[in-house]
């Protein structure tokens, strides 16, 4: 492998580094909001759940 | 159509991408990580040099920028002629996604653009059409948040959708329409070497299976806040 981008690397490893930030961003941001609305949801049907 | 109701309803929806996901998400690791690997092993261009580099993450976010929109143009169409339970779901769980790998395509694009042009950007037509493409995602969202009516919200957002649609086949075509700085096609010509080609082609799969993978987990969220708000009106 060739990390040496010279001259160019003031353009190429930034363009990386944003794709990155964001993709790895975009994926936390949907498990978490994933997460949120299962745990509001089984909060939700639990009192639903123990009723007779 | 009706094996599509059939597997579009919310239920049958939750059961099949809970199968699909795993498979989705490992797919796009594995493509994530061999596409990198091949990306940076490729000798520099004899004409762009080591800026080469740029086209395994410009190219791959521009397609799933355009895949995005064409989505919500298909499940647009089937909410307004089908009324599909689930289309207008995810059109509007596709739309932040595509708004992202937009604007990753104008920002790696720019960052391209200044060593190779000389400036980050020109008003031509491939970099305004795809520029119109992210004001599109941000009239469509903005159009979901500002109408309370769920019902009128999709539908409006529907029809604006697919009259953006149009604005696909211009960002395609742009560059054999109108005399543009941006180079013109090169994969489907077979203008790219192969030795760019494959970390090419292996990059913008793990895109497309990165954006399905957000996609199917977006779809799924929205499916239970749904679930969540249908409860809390039923009340105690």
């Amino acid at each position: 492998m060739n990390f040496d981008m010279s001259p160019y690397g003031a353009y190429i490893w930034p363009a990386y580094a944003i794709s990155a930030l964001a993709l790895i961003g975009a994926t936390a941001w949907t498990l978490a909001a994933w997460r949120r609305a299962k745990a509001r949801l089984e909060a939700l049907e639990k009192p639903a759940r123990g009723k007779p | 159509m009706n094996w599509l109701f059939r597997y579009a309803n919310p239920h049958e929806f939750m059961r099949l991408s809970g199968m699909v996901l795993p498979f989705a998400a490992i797919g796009a690791a594995l493509c994530l990580a061999v596409g990198l690997y091949l990306s940076f092993s490729v000798p520099p261009d004899y004409q762009q040099g080591t800026t080469v580099t740029l086209l395994f993450i410009h190219v791959p976010a521009d397609v799933v920028a355009e895949i995005a929109y064409g989505a919500i143009a298909v499940c647009s169409l089937l909410s307004l002629v089908w009324r599909h339970p689930l289309s207008d779901t995810a059109a509007r769980a596709a739309a932040p996604l595509g708004a992202l790998f937009t604007a990753l395509g104008l920002i790696t694009g720019a960052l391209w653009g200044k060593p190779m042009w000389g400036t980050y950007w020109v008003w031509d037509a491939r970099l305004t059409s795809f520029l119109l493409l992210l004001f599109l995602y941000f009239g469509y969202m903005a159009l979901w948040n500002a109408i309370e009516d769920e019902t009128r919200a999709a539908r409006a957002a529907a029809i604006l959708a697919l009259v953006g649609v149009v604005n696909i086949p211009i960002i395609k075509f742009s560059v054999d329409w109108w005399s543009t700085l941006h180079q013109g096609e090169s994969i489907v010509s077979g203008k790219i070497a192969p030795i760019y080609l494959w970390p090419l082609l292996i990059m913008m799969l793990a895109y497309v299976l990165l954006f399905l993978t957000l996609w199917m987990v977006r779809i799924r969220t929205a499916i239970l806040e749904r679930r969540a708000r249908n409860l809390m009106q039923a009340g105690p």
